[in-house]
């Protein structure tokens, strides 16, 4: 029964990221597309370690996957500012030459 | 079909587009970067080489060689991107 | 094809091989390293899968993060020179197509000689597997890899952090006097992301040292996570090397060696060979070696992404000495 919820969870995720990526690929700019893959690979992200984490042995295990999950999240939101914010800047200057 | 033959295939496929981009590449930050594919392809052939059928446990003496190899491999880029950095800052003074 | 495994493994080479080509012939220099990047973490992925797990987080921290940190550094500084120099990277003549198609055929013909050798060798044959469980017990470490790298194997390890070593002392005479591009502003958001993860990475690098005795891990994944404290440092502006700051940056580069040297010495002077730890002390003579050799390594990279050594020097001129 468990290991059912925790598969569909996983699958789930991997549905979002596909998503995510097929957004990537598709949208026009580089905003869209930085709005696709933020909000479907987070989604997903969550999903996949929930899964993971139902299927996890010790609660020690759960915890450095919470850990993992917490920073990875943090970390791809900081990088998606730092993109967009590049990508205005340099826009913005683009456009005064 | 196992694991070992696949990505020694990887690995050797992998060595032999480094040295395409070491020798062709004009650009010189991406020569460095061929010859840092080359040393992920040899890499590949000594972990494969460390592998065993699952139930046994991999050779670690490979597994340490390769650690080492990484180790020796980045503090050879920095020296080699240092010098592409004062090399391309002396071009630019000898052009102004 | 029993295993839906393969499948996986399939994909996953063919995913490797096709960013390999797609990040050497990519125009843009920046999609490049990109790639690079994304490259090694796949082939840190396969290496998971070939059960050597210490080798894929030494390749995800130290071969592609600190190795990406550096190109980056690089390509950042060769485009501050350009912007202000007419100079262009296209500057250069194009390699004529015949010498491309020689050069390809030959590596071809290598890799191809390569592959057919690794083709006919005998496949999982008899490795040092054997005699390294057998003299596992008198390591001082539950860990087999660990075992090797600072007991059996220690000669190569200490001339690895003699590597390191080196290649600071190189970096610093050859970026003597050179001006630094100005770094990015990279914005508040950057800021506190930085201050959010700082207590994390410390802790987490420790962790890796702390637990390569027993499981994967060890000084090199250590030192790499904790030379990332370094780069946030760098990178957010808290911490500005000065002039002033050089003796201390060169006692942390030497720390590893030193101990590492005079561990080998001191057991040596008890009329054992080198690196023929005691047995009661190896546990504790091991994890102080590990321990110092982490400082010196995180310490290492941190500057070999700075560069330059800190000296006192007018904001883009050159100092003549």
């Amino acid at each position: 029964m468990l290991e059912i919820v925790a598969a569909s969870l996983i699958a789930a995720g991997t549905i979002f990221f596909v998503a995510g990526t097929v957004g990537l690929l598709r949208f026009p700019d580089i905003f869209c597309r930085l709005h696709a893959l933020t909000k479907a690979d987070g989604l997903g992200l969550a999903l996949i370690a929930l899964g993971v984490a139902i299927l996890a042995a010790t609660p020690g295990a759960v915890f450095r996957i919470a850990i993992i999950w917490f920073f990875v999240a943090v970390a791809s939101a900081t990088c998606s500012h730092l993109i967009a914010r590049y990508a205005r800047q340099s826009g913005a200057r683009g456009q005064h030459d | 079909m196992t694991p070992d033959l696949i990505y020694g295939l990887t690995g050797m496929a992998v060595f032999g587009i480094g040295l395409v981009g070491a020798l062709c590449a004009q650009d010189r930050l991406r020569r460095v970067l061929a010859l840092k594919l080359c040393s992920v392809g040899a890499a590949f052939v000594l972990v494969v080489g460390a592998w065993r059928e699952p139930p046994g446990a991999p050779d670690p003496v490979p597994h340490a060689l390769v650690i080492t190899g990484i180790v020796v491999m980045v503090s050879a880029t920095a020296v080699a991107l240092a010098l592409i950095r004062r090399l391309q800052t002396l071009e630019a003074e000898d052009d102004a | 094809m029993t295993d839906p495994l393969v499948i996986f493994d399939l994909l996953l080479a063919l995913g490797i091989v096709a960013l390999a080509i797609a990040s050497l012939s990519v125009r843009d220099r920046f999609a490049m390293i990109v790639l690079f990047i994304v490259f090694g973490l796949f082939s840190a992925l396969a290496w998971v899968r070939l059960s050597a797990p210490d080798v894929a987080l030494a390749e995800a921290a130290i071969g592609t993060g600190v190795t990406g940190a550096l190109l980056l550094k690089t390509l950042h500084h060769l485009r501050f020179v350009e912007s202000r120099t007419a100079i262009t990277e296209a500057a250069c003549a194009p390699v004529p197509l015949g010498v491309l198609l020689a050069n390809a055929a030959f590596c071809g013909l290598i890799t191809l000689g390569l592959a057919v050798a690794f083709l006919g060798a005998p496949s999982a044959g008899p490795g040092f597997d054997a005699l390294v469980a057998e003299a596992m017990p008198a390591s001082g470490v539950d860990h087999p890899v660990t075992g090797v790298l600072l007991n059996f194997r220690a000669y190569d390890t200490l001339m690895e952090v003699v590597v390191l070593l080196a290649a600071v002392i190189a970096v610093w005479q050859i970026e003597r006097g050179l001006s630094d591009a100005p770094a990015p502003a990279m914005g508040e958001v950057w800021q506190g992301f930085a201050r959010l993860v700082l207590p994390a990475i410390v802790v987490i690098g420790t962790y890796l040292l702390w637990v390569g005795a027993e499981a994967p891990g060890g000084a090199f994944q250590g030192g790499a996570v904790l030379a990332a404290v370094g780069l946030l440092l760098l990178l957010t502006r808290a911490y500005v090397p000065r002039p002033e700051h050089r003796g201390i940056a060169r006692g942390a580069f030497v720390l590893g060696t030193g101990t590492f040297a005079l561990v080998a010495l001191m057991v040596a002077g008890g009329g054992r060979v080198a690196f023929e730890y005691p047995l009661d002390h190896a546990k504790t003579l091991i994890l102080l070696i590990e321990g110092m050799v982490t400082i010196s390594i995180a310490v290492t990279l941190a500057a070999l992404f700075h560069g330059r050594e800190p000296v006192a020097l007018p904001k883009g001129g050159r100092d003549d000495t």
